[in-house]
């Protein structure tokens, strides 16, 4: 199955073109076919998964040279697929949650009219997505890492009809660009130095380059992850990305598409080896942007973008754990499959409140729902604890991992990096219990109109399999280290450092710091009543309710400096350059015209300028005395 | 040597009438002027031992060329008289000063050069004969050719191919009568009238006068016989049995 | 009387014709112009083949006269023409090279 690889993209491909179009003859049937060709892509993985099992850790990658893309003299790029471990994980991560939610997208988007369009683009990104994952040059990797832009563009949008939803689709394809540049400027850099793209070549010539090299690229590639991850400062879209459909932010927004920076990274390994000290700023973006996800998801009452604000903080560990170098690639991945789960889950579980609530986002508005909604509950509930850390469920074993191996190190960094993401784990655990009680328990603070119900099965089937995965995934996979040695050949083998804490005390104090955060979001929101209305709140809270008042700070940084730049050149280029060109062809046009009068069209004035002529050399002669 | 006297007539007789080239305003008169300087450049020539060519330019120019002039003067229009306001702007001055200019550039020169004349050559016109079909032979051929080549030129310059068929006297007809003439002949003047001199016009069956019937020239002229005065003239006759019968009875009663 | 008065007689006649030119409206009298200018020169070069006490020149005026005769042929038809064309025979009429 491992060769054949590409069908993987192109079922998946070819089922978005046909629901595209066949149009409305495909409204009864088409989102079946979606499913389906989501599941044969689930099904490739799965036996290219098997396969590779079978085989010996060493010949685990294979490249499938399928045709070439650009042949280019200097430059040729193919299209290559390279199955090894790394991209199998993320292949099986993107069918699998990917097929679950096109199930649960069948109930709800059932009302939909435009469902088809829905799951064509779903489908849409499942290609872009693997074929980003699977590609074996960063050309082709860009190729992908568009294809999900565009997706993601296209399904933020989804209900275009309401214009901010527009807008919010608009900004995150413009703050996704700033990515793009970044990684378009990595590729010419790579080109220029190693004269290729393709990762085999890169990698096996990256040790040759000079260290300012690899910083320069490795902080070109920071950026295109910062993009598509939204880490700070390219963080502001993340939140308003919540306009698309429910199964859109689980799938595209917090399991898969923002997690493909975090694989940039990793795959990006031999790069950064190379590159000390891009590699801590990768941590620390890592871990500033944990804390402010942390932050913002505290303060935000919309479930949804509260939830975001948490997607983001995860990744900011995911990122922080890619910084840390061949110790933390494999933790990073680790929590990058758990968090695709039970933050998938928890979305989902988010659709379904809000499909049980007529769309309502509040949490302030929500409030006892745990009776109305008991598989919801339990699932999400399920979520909550993993992404908490409580053991055993999966998010102990990625989370812990991560922040153990942010302890380690010499200097400043450990207690930097650690600290923020022990602290990170106890903000976590409050702003999580926080949305978690607020939905499910207290008061209920529903409006009139509201009538809870437990969602169809067809819904409650996929969260209720993400459940189990959110429950169980980590312990299967962290026992005997496995999934670490499954990504070895990838990542590298990481030699085991000690922690300037001992192990058990850390695991203590993540313990405690998460019981602690739980413990207070139950005082707070749990036993006593919210308000239905946002009190006023201390100036952090503030700041935290408007995201830090990103999109102001965006606004005075990029747009207005940017504005200022353009306008200038545009009248720059009017005056100067447009000036020139034509001042330079009025006076041309103007000597036309001079010229113009002297063909007066008079015989006799012709006659006049001969004789004046014939004077003039006579002049000329007599005066010389020639 | 040439006489200061036949100089200074040549002089005269060329530059005077020439002037009228930029002041007379009748082109007939100017042709006439430069016929004139024709002949004095011709006494000129003649005077300055070049006989032949005296004769040639009498016969060339003022018989051939200048009457050309004159003929094709006559063709488009002797009447026109030119006014000589000058209608482009400066080019009154330009001319003044580059022909006043190329005047005094060209006396200036001359002026500095100083020649002793040679003596003339005689056998006129028999050397120029020599010098012509002798040492110029090929020219005299090629300026024949000029020649014709110039006058067949001028043939299809100026012949107009007939276009359309020739029109015959049915098509004039026919068109006259398609623009709303009358059918028939006009009446002639005087033929009923008492009158049969050809300023009085006709008159109708009612006796009134046909005006138009009268040559349209008279009409211009202002020499036409007023109709009305014919019609007083008709009624003062108030009864013409009555006045011309007794008349008549008294004749023929004087015969018996 | 040296015979290059002649030639400044020539001179003035040239300088009257091409006034001539420049000042009339009327092309044949342009035309006319034209011609007088011509046998100014024709004048020159007899009183230079007088000068020189050779014949030569007076060949050369003759020549001149010749090739005088075909352009006012030519020239005259062309005025024809032009006024067959515009009914008048006017320089400033045909204006048609006006840029």
């Amino acid at each position: 199955m491992q060769s054949l690889i590409w069908l993987a993209i192109a079922l998946p491909l070819a089922s978005s073109a046909l629901l595209l179009l066949a149009g409305r003859k495909a409204d009864a049937w088409g989102h079946w076919v979606g499913v389906a060709a989501s599941g044969g892509a689930f099904l490739v993985g799965l036996g290219a998964l098997l396969e590779m099992l079978g085989q010996p850790e060493e010949s685990r990658a294979m490249v499938n040279t399928l045709w070439t893309f650009i042949p280019g003299g200097d430059l040729n790029v193919d299209v290559g697929l390279l199955a090894d471990p790394l991209s199998i994980t993320f292949v099986l991560l993107i069918t699998f949650v990917g097929t679950l939610i096109h199930v649960y997208s069948v109930a709800y988007m059932e009302h939909d009219p435009d469902r088809r369009r829905f799951f064509a683009y779903l489908n849409l990104f499942v290609a872009a997505m693997l074929l980003l994952v699977l590609a074996d040059s960063f050309l082709l990797l860009f190729v992908g890492w568009e294809g999900v832009g565009l997706a993601s563009y296209l399904l933020i949008g989804f209900w275009n009809s309401k214009p901010e939803y527009a807008t919010a689709a608009n900004k995150a394809f413009f703050v996704n660009r700033i990515g793009d540049i970044g990684l378009i400027i990595a590729m010419g850099l790579m080109f220029a130095t190693f004269g290729a793209l393709d990762f085999s070549t890169v990698f096996a010539q990256a040790p040759e380059a000079t260290t300012a090299q690899l910083t320069a690229i490795g902080l070109m590639l920071l950026v295109a992850a910062c993009g598509k991850s939204a880490q700070f400062p390219l963080q502001s879209w993340l939140g308003d990305a919540m306009a698309g459909p429910t199964p859109v932010s689980a799938l595209i927004h917090a399991a898969t598409m923002v997690t493909a920076g975090v694989y940039l990274i990793v795959r990006s390994a031999p790069i950064f080896s190379g590159a000390p000290d891009a590699q801590v700023v990768v941590a620390a973006v890592g871990a500033f942007t944990l804390l402010l996800g942390a932050f913002i998801g505290m303060a935000k009452d919309d479930i949804k973008k509260a939830l975001a604000a948490s997607t983001m903080s995860q990744i900011g560990y995911m990122m922080l754990a890619a910084g840390l170098g061949p110790i933390g690639y494999a933790f990073a991945i680790f929590h990058l499959v758990t968090h695709g789960f039970f933050k998938a889950g928890m979305f989902l579980g988010a659709g379904s409140v809000m499909h049980a609530m007529n769309d309502q986002v509040d949490m302030r508005r929500y409030g006892a729902l745990r009776g109305a909604m008991m598989v919801t509950w339990i699932t999400f509930g399920l979520g909550w604890l993993a992404i908490l850390g409580v053991p055993p469920f999966s998010g102990y074993f990625s989370k812990d991992k991560i922040i153990e191996a942010a302890f380690v190190g010499e200097g400043w960094q450990p207690w930097v990096f650690g600290g923020a993401a022990l602290i990170g784990a106890g903000l976590t655990a409050f702003y999580m219990s926080r949305l978690f009680f607020m939905t499910f328990h207290g008061k209920a603070r529903w409006t009139d109109d509201q009538h809870p119900h437990e969602s169809p099965l067809l819904m409650t089937v996929p969260m209720m399999i993400l459940a189990v995965g959110s429950a169980f995934l980590g312990l299967i996979l962290a026992t005997g280290d496995r999934f670490t040695h499954w990504l070895e050949p990838v990542t590298g083998h990481a030699e085991h450092h000690d922690p300037v804490l001992p192990i058990p005390v850390l695991i203590a104090l993540t313990l405690i710091l998460v019981a602690i955060g739980a413990v207070g979001a139950w005082f707070k929101y749990g036993r006593a009543d919210v308000p239905e209305e946002a009190p006023a709140a201390s100036l952090v809270t503030v700041a935290a309710r408007s995201d830090f008042f990103q999109d102001s700070v965006n606004r005075a940084v990029a747009q207005r400096p940017g504005q200022h730049l353009t306008r200038t050149l545009v009248y720059l280029d009017h005056a100067v350059v447009d000036g020139a060109v034509n001042k330079q062809a009025r006076g041309w046009a103007n000597l036309g015209e001079a010229s113009r009068r002297l063909q007066s069209g008079q015989v006799r004035s012709y006659a006049a300028t001969m004789l004046v002529g014939l004077v003039i050399v006579a002049v000329v002669i007599v005066v010389g005395g020639l | 040597m040439v006489s200061p006297v036949l100089f200074w007539v040549v002089a005269a007789l060329t530059v005077v009438p020439s002037l009228a080239l930029i002041f007379a305003r009748k082109a007939v008169h100017i042709a006439m002027s430069i016929v004139c300087v024709m002949v004095g450049l011709a006494v000129a020539y003649v005077g300055l031992d070049a006989p032949f060519l005296g004769v040639v330019q009498i016969v060339v120019y003022t018989g051939a060329v200048m009457m050309l002039f004159l003929f094709v003067l006559m063709l488009v229009g002797v009447d026109q008289r030119e006014s000589l306001k000058e209608t482009i702007t400066g080019q009154r001055w330009i001319a003044f000063f580059a022909a006043g200019g190329m005047a005094v550039l060209l006396i200036s020169i001359i002026g500095r050069v100083s020649i002793a004349p040679q003596e003339a050559q005689t056998g006129n016109p028999e050397e120029i004969a020599l010098v012509l079909f002798g040492q110029y032979v090929l020219v005299m051929e090629v300026l024949g050719t000029l020649l014709i080549t110039a006058a067949v030129g001028a043939l299809i310059m100026t012949h107009t191919p007939r276009l359309t068929p020739r029109k015959t006297q049915t098509d004039l007809q026919a068109a006259r009568v398609l623009a709303g003439a009358d059918p028939v002949n006009k009446p002639m003047p005087g033929v009923f009238a008492r009158h049969n001199a050809l300023d009085a016009p006709a008159l109708d069956p009612e006796g009134k006068p046909i005006e138009h019937s009268v040559s349209r020239v008279l009409e211009i002229r202002d020499q036409m016989s007023d109709g009305e005065e014919f019609r007083a003239r008709l009624e003062s006759t108030a009864n013409p049995e009555d006045h011309q019968n007794p008349q008549r009875s008294t004749e023929s009663e004087e015969e018996k | 009387m040296n015979p290059i008065n002649f030639v400044i007689l020539a001179a003035i006649l040239f300088s009257i014709g091409s006034a001539a030119v420049l000042l009339r409206r009327n092309a044949i009298v342009a035309f006319m112009g034209v011609e007088l200018m011509l046998n100014a020169a024709n004048l020159a070069l007899v009183a230079f083949s007088r000068i020189h006490g050779q014949l030569d020149g007076q060949v050369m005026a003759f020549f001149v006269m010749v090739v005088a005769a075909a352009e006012v042929v030519v020239g005259l038809a062309i005025i024809i023409a032009v006024f067959r064309a515009r009914q008048t025979i006017s320089l400033d009429e045909p204006a048609e090279l006006k840029g």
